[in-house]
C-alpha cells in the first residue's frame, strides 16, 4: 500500500461522487459522529483504537434499521483502481446495515486498500479461507435507469462517504 | 413450422420501429457507444476476453464434474442443489419450497395471506416462466429490479436482456403508473418513479417470504453465488427474507473463485460501459448476515446469533440458523447444447448484452423483434434454439445479417454469427417444400435440399444469377425493372418492389482484363510504370478476386483496382474465379458455401504457391477468406489463403510503405474532404485503418462513420419483410454522411445503399486513388 494507492482510490471515489476522507484513528469517532446523519446504525469496528461514536446504535432493532439515515461499517478492504469498498456479510448485520439507510459510511484502514482487482481477489481469496465467504463489492451508489434517467439511491445508498484510517 | 408470412413479418418490423424502436436505440446505442469507450481504455481486455472464454471452455467441459462440486459445496454449508431437468421440474421446486416455507416460518397472523415471494432480475426464470407457475400455486411474486417490475404492472416482456423495459418511455412509465396508482400528484420526473418503485417494493421485500434470485455465476467449488447489479434489490432479495432460491442454469458454474476475477472485471465493461458494476455480491450461502424479520420490529437484527454482542472472529459454517438456502441448477436443453458442437459456444454466453447494443438491427426494433420466447440480440439464436428449440429461433433469427459486430464486443468472444448461420442452415433444412421451388430448381448445382426458401435460394446462388443476367444484359435489365416482373419478384422470392436492383454489366470486369490484353499487358503496364516512378521497384504480382457484384455490377471499382496495382508497378491476373460462398453463407447455406471456399481454395492454390498475392475488393468476400473458411477448409488450406491475401486499400497500403510512390495515384488537394464509411466486416478484420491511411496520404481528409451498419447487408436490404427496416438502419449512416461533397464506401451493399437513401454517387475508395487512365 503505498501513498499513490490512497491517491487513485481517492480520484477513483471522486468520479464516483463519493465523499472521501483521511483521518488518524484517534479522530475517527468524532469524525464518523460528524458524517452520520442521525438516526444511524452500525456494525462495531474492529480497528485498534477506533470505536463508533454514541450517537450510532449497535446491534440494531429491526425497527432501527428501517428507520436509520445512516449505516456505518468496516469494510474488509478496498480497491483504488475502482473504488470499491468490500463489505463482508457478517453475524453483526454490516450487510444490511450497509443496505438499507440511505446513506453508507464505510471505515476501511489504509493499509486494507489494495491497487487492483486482482490484489483484491487475493484479498477475497484469503477471506474466503477463513470462512469470511460473502462478500460484496460496492463501488459507488445504487443506481437504476430503468426509469428512463439514471437516478441514484433505489433499493441501497444513495449517499456514500468512506472514511480511510491512515494510521490503520 | 409456424413461421409468419413474408407480409406479416413485415407488419411487426413497421409497427416496432414505430413504437419501440426510438426508446431502444437511445438506449442500447449510448450503451454500445460507452462499452466501445471503456474497451478502448482498458488496457487488458484482449487478456481478459481470453481468460474468460478459456475459463468458460473448460468449465462447459468440465461441467458435470462442477454440478457435483457445487452440490458437495453448497451441502456443506447447509444449503439445498436441485438439478432440476427442464421448466416444470424447476418450478414444481420452488413452488414446493415456497410453500413449505411460508406454511413454517407463517405467524399467527400470517399464516392466512398468501406466501409471498420477491426476485431480483433473473433471465433464468424468465425462460422457465416461473412467475406464472408461482402464481398458479397461490404464491404472490413481485419483481423489484425496477425494469422488471415496470414490465410486470404493465404485462409486458423484456425487450433486452439487461434492460428489461428499455423500449418504454419515461412518459409511458408514468402514464402507467399514474393509471395504476394513483398518487395524489401525479409522477412525471424519473426521480419521483423512482423514489415511488423504491418505497413500494421496499415495503413487500419487508413482508416476503422468501428471495428468488438468479445468478451471474456460481463459484463451484465454494458454492458461491455471484450476482451482478446496480440497484441493490438483489442484495435486499437474497439477504433479507430468511429464504433464498437462486435459479441458475448450468451453464454459470465456475469452478473456483478465482475464475470470477476476469468475469468481474469485464462484464459491466461489456454490458454497460461501466468499469464494473455497483454490487458485485458473492454470497456463499446460508450466510452469517442476520435475517431481518420486519414481522418483529423491536428484535435486534443480531439476536440469535449467539446471544452476545461479541463479534464472531470467524463465521462458521452454518450461517444464521434462521437461514435457508437452495440452488436450482437448470437444465432444460442445456446438457444437450453441450454435446452440439456448433451450439456450445453459446452456453460461454455471461448474458452481458453487448451483442444487442452492437447490432444495428437490434437498435432499430429491440428484443421484441430481435428475439424469442425469452432471449434477445445475437446470441438469443443460439440460446432460443437450445432451450426452446428451433422454432423459437427461427421466428427472428434471419435479423442477423453476419456484419459481425458483435464479435468485437463479446466478452468471451463466442463466434455469434456463425450460431446464426448455422441455425438458419438447420431450419433451410427443416421447412416444407415450397410451391415456388420450380423457379429456382435447376438455377444452380447447390448443394441445398428441396424445402429451402426460394428466396433465400435464389440469394444464396446470386452468383448464378449474376452471370446469366450479365449475359443477357441489357436486356435482363429492362425486364428485371418492367412492373409485372417486380411484382412476380416480389411475390415469388420476397424482392420488395421499392429496392432498387443492380445494374447488371454486359461485359464483366474478367472479360474486359482478357480484352485488353490480360497479363501479359498488364505486366507491360505495371513495367512502364516503374520505369517512370521514383519509387522502389516492387517484385509482387497480384491475383485481384473478381468478386461476383464487382465482375458484373460495378466493374468500375474493379478498373479502378487494377489500375491502381499497375500504376504502383504490381503486374495483375483477374481469373474467372468461383464464388466465395459468402451469399450463400448469408443464406444459411453451409454445404453450398464449404464446396465454393473448397473451390475457390483448389483454384488459387497454385498462384499461393507462386507468391502472387490475392487481393479483394469486396470485403464481404474476404471476410469469409478470413473468418469463416477456418470452419469450412483444411487448417493448413486456411492459414495459406488467410495470409495470402489483402483487401485492396490495405495492399495499397503495404505498396506504399515499401516505397511505391504515391504520386502515381489520384490525389486530393491535401486536405480534400471524404466521409468514408468502411464496412462492418472490414472494422471487425481491423482494415478500417489502412484505407483512411492510404486517403490520406494521398492528399484526402477521410472522416469516418460512427453509424454501426448500412442496414443493407447483402441480400438483407432487397428482402420485402425487411425492407423498412434496411431503411430505418440505413437512415442513420445516411445522415451522418450527407452533407460531405464526396462520400466513399468500401462495401457494396453500403454503397447501393446509400446510393439509394441519399441519390448521389457513393463510390469504393480505390476508385477516388486510380490514376485517370482510359480502358
Amino acid at each position: 500500500m503505498t501513498v499513490d494507492t490512497v491517491g487513485r482510490f481517492e480520484r477513483a471515489l471522486e468520479g464516483l461522487e463519493v465523499g472521501f476522507e483521511r483521518v488518524a484513528a484517534a479522530d475517527a469517532s468524532e469524525r464518523i459522529g460528524t458524517m452520520a446523519e442521525e438516526p444511524a446504525v452500525g456494525a462495531p469496528l474492529p480497528f485498534e483504537g477506533v470505536s463508533l461514536p454514541e450517537s450510532v446504535t449497535t446491534d440494531p432493532t429491526t425497527a432501527e434499521l428501517a428507520d436509520a439515515r445512516t449505516g456505518v461499517t468496516p469494510v474488509g478492504f478496498a480497491i483504488a483502481e475502482y473504488g470499491t469498498v468490500a463489505v463482508e456479510s457478517t453475524a453483526d448485520g454490516a450487510e444490511p446495515i450497509s443496505l438499507y439507510p440511505e446513506r453508507h459510511v464505510a471505515v476501511v484502514a489504509e493499509s486494507d486498500i489494495v491497487p487492483n482487482i486482482s490484489a483484491g481477489f487475493d484479498r477475497l481469496a484469503d477471506g474466503f479461507d477463513t470462512g469470511r465467504d460473502s462478500v460484496v463489492f460496492a463501488t459507488g451508489r445504487s443506481a437504476t435507469a430503468d426509469m428512463g434517467d439514471l437516478v441514484h439511491g433505489v433499493h441501497g445508498p444513495g449517499d456514500v462517504h468512506v472514511i480511510a484510517l491512515e494510521d490503520r | 413450422m409456424a413461421q409468419r408470412t413474408r407480409s406479416e413479418q413485415a407488419d411487426r418490423i413497421r409497427h416496432l420501429l414505430e413504437t419501440e424502436g426510438p426508446a431502444i436505440h437511445a438506449h442500447a446505442s449510448a450503451s454500445n457507444a460507452r462499452r466501445k469507450e471503456t474497451y478502448g481504455g482498458t488496457d487488458d481486455l484482449e487478456a481478459l476476453r481470453t481468460d474468460a472464454r478459456a475459463i468458460k471452455e473448460d468449465a462447459i467441459d468440465r461441467l458435470p464434474e462442477l454440478i457435483e462440486t457445487v452440490r458437495d459445496a453448497v451441502e456443506a454449508n447447509g444449503g439445498t442443489v436441485y438439478v432440476a431437468d427442464d421448466a416444470a421440474d424447476a418450478n414444481e421446486y420452488v413452488a414446493d419450497v415456497v410453500r413449505s416455507e411460508a406454511a413454517d416460518g407463517a405467524d399467527a397472523d400470517a399464516a392466512t395471506a398468501e406466501p409471498s415471494v420477491v426476485k431480483s432480475k433473473s433471465m433464468t426464470t424468465e425462460e422457465i416462466d416461473c412467475n406464472d407457475a408461482l402464481e398458479a400455486n397461490g404464491i404472490d411474486v413481485t419483481e423489484t429490479d425496477l425494469g422488471e417490475w415496470v414490465l410486470q404492472v404493465a404485462d409486458d416482456t423484456p425487450s433486452h436482456i439487461v434492460g428489461p423495459a428499455m423500449h418504454i418511455s419515461r412518459e409511458e412509465i408514468a402514464d402507467l403508473f399514474n393509471e395504476r396508482f394513483d398518487p395524489s400528484d401525479p409522477f412525471e420526473t424519473a426521480e419521483e418513479l423512482t423514489r415511488f418503485a423504491r418505497d413500494h417494493l421496499g415495503e413487500i421485500i419487508e413482508g416476503a417470504d422468501v428471495g428468488i434470485t438468479g445468478a451471474n455465476f456460481v463459484v463451484a467449488d465454494s458454492g458461491t453465488i455471484t450476482l451482478i447489479t446496480n440497484e441493490g434489490n438483489a442484495r435486499k432479495c437474497a439477504v433479507t427474507p430468511d429464504t433464498h432460491i437462486a435459479v441458475a442454469g448450468v451453464e454459470k458454474l465456475i469452478p473456483s473463485l478465482p475464475d470470477l476475477e476476469p468475469f468481474v472485471d469485464i462484464i459491466a465493461k461489456s454490458a454497460t460501459g461501466q468499469p464494473i458494476s455497483q454490487y458485485v455480491t458473492m454470497l456463499t450461502p446460508p450466510t452469517d448476515s442476520p435475517t431481518v424479520d420486519f414481522d418483529r420490529p423491536d428484535k435486534p437484527i443480531t439476536a440469535g446469533t449467539d446471544g452476545s454482542d461479541d463479534i464472531a472472529e470467524t463465521a462458521d459454517d452454518t450461517g444464521d440458523p434462521d437461514r435457508d438456502f437452495h440452488l436450482v441448477l437448470l437444465d432444460n436443453g442445456r446438457m444437450d447444447m453441450r454435446e452440439d458442437d456448433q451450439l456450445r459456444e453459446t452456453l460461454y454466453c455471461i448474458r452481458c448484452g453487448a451483442c444487442s447494443n452492437s447490432c444495428a438491427n437490434f437498435q432499430s426494433v429491440g428484443g421484441h423483434g430481435f428475439g424469442g420466447e425469452t432471449y434477445s440480440g445475437g446470441i438469443a439464436t443460439g440460446w432460443e434454439a437450445g432451450v426452446h428449440g428451433q422454432d423459437s429461433a427461427a421466428e427472428f433469427n434471419d435479423l442477423c445479417t453476419g456484419c459481425t459486430n458483435c464479435v468485437d464486443a463479446c466478452p468471451v468472444k463466442i463466434d455469434i454469427p456463425w450460431i446464426n448461420t448455422v441455425v438458419r442452415d438447420r431450419v433451410n433444412r427443416s421447412s416444407e417444400p415450397e410451391s415456388y421451388d420450380f423457379l429456382v430448381d435447376g438455377l444452380t448445382p447447390d448443394e441445398e435440399n428441396g424445402g429451402l426458401d426460394p428466396g433465400k435460394r435464389f440469394f444464396g446462388n446470386i452468383g448464378t444469377v449474376a452471370k446469366a443476367a450479365s449475359a443477357t444484359a441489357p436486356v435482363s435489365n429492362w425486364l428485371a425493372d418492367a412492373g409485372p416482373v417486380r411484382a412476380l419478384l416480389e411475390r415469388t422470392l420476397g424482392i420488395d418492389r421499392r429496392r432498387d436492383l443492380p445494374t447488371f454489366q454486359r461485359e464483366s470486369l474478367v472479360d474486359w482484363f482478357e480484352r485488353r490484353g490480360g497479363f501479359a499487358a498488364s505486366s507491360q503496364r505495371a513495367e512502364r510504370a516503374n520505369s517512370r516512378d521514383r519509387g522502389v521497384d516492387i517484385d509482387r504480382e497480384v491475383v485481384l478476386y473478381p468478386d461476383v457484384y464487382t465482375n458484373y455490377v460495378d466493374v468500375d471499382r474493379g478498373k479502378a483496382a487494377v489500375r491502381t496495382l499497375e500504376a504502383l508497378g504490381v503486374p495483375v491476373r483477374v481469373p474467372d474465379l468461383p464464388e466465395s460462398g459468402r451469399a450463400a453463407l448469408s443464406q444459411g447455406m453451409i454445404a453450398t458455401a464449404d464446396r465454393q471456399a473448397s473451390q475457390l481454395y483448389a483454384t488459387l492454390a497454385e498462384d499461393l504457391d507462386a507468391g502472387r498475392d490475392v487481393v479483394v475488393i469486396e470485403p464481404s468476400d474476404l471476410a469469409a477468406m478470413h473468418r469463416e473458411y477456418e470452419r469450412l477448409l483444411p487448417e493448413e488450406s486456411f492459414a495459406r489463403l488467410r495470409d495470402g491475401s489483402y483487401e485492396i486499400c490495405e495492399y495499397v497500403y503495404g505498396l506504399l510503405e515499401n516505397g511505391a510512390d504515391s504520386d502515381m495515384l489520384s490525389s486530393g488537394d491535401g486536405a480534400e474532404p471524404v466521409a468514408y464509411h468502411s464496412h462492418c466486416q472490414q472494422r471487425t478484420l481491423d482494415l478500417e485503418a489502412p484505407t483512411v491511411a492510404v486517403l490520406e496520404r494521398c492528399g484526402y481528409a477521410p472522416e469516418t462513420s460512427s453509424a454501426e451498419c448500412c442496414g443493407m447487408a447483402g441480400s438483407f436490404g432487397y428482402k420485402r419483410e425487411y425492407y423498412e427496416l434496411s431503411v430505418d438502419v440505413g437512415e442513420r449512416l445516411a445522415g451522418e454522411v450527407d452533407g460531405a461533397e464526396t462520400i466513399v464506401a468500401s462495401g457494396t451493399s453500403c454503397g447501393d445503399q446509400l446510393e439509394t437513401l441519399l441519390e448521389r454517387d457513393v463510390s469504393h475508395p480505390i476508385e477516388l486513388l486510380a490514376p485517370g487512365a482510359r480502358a
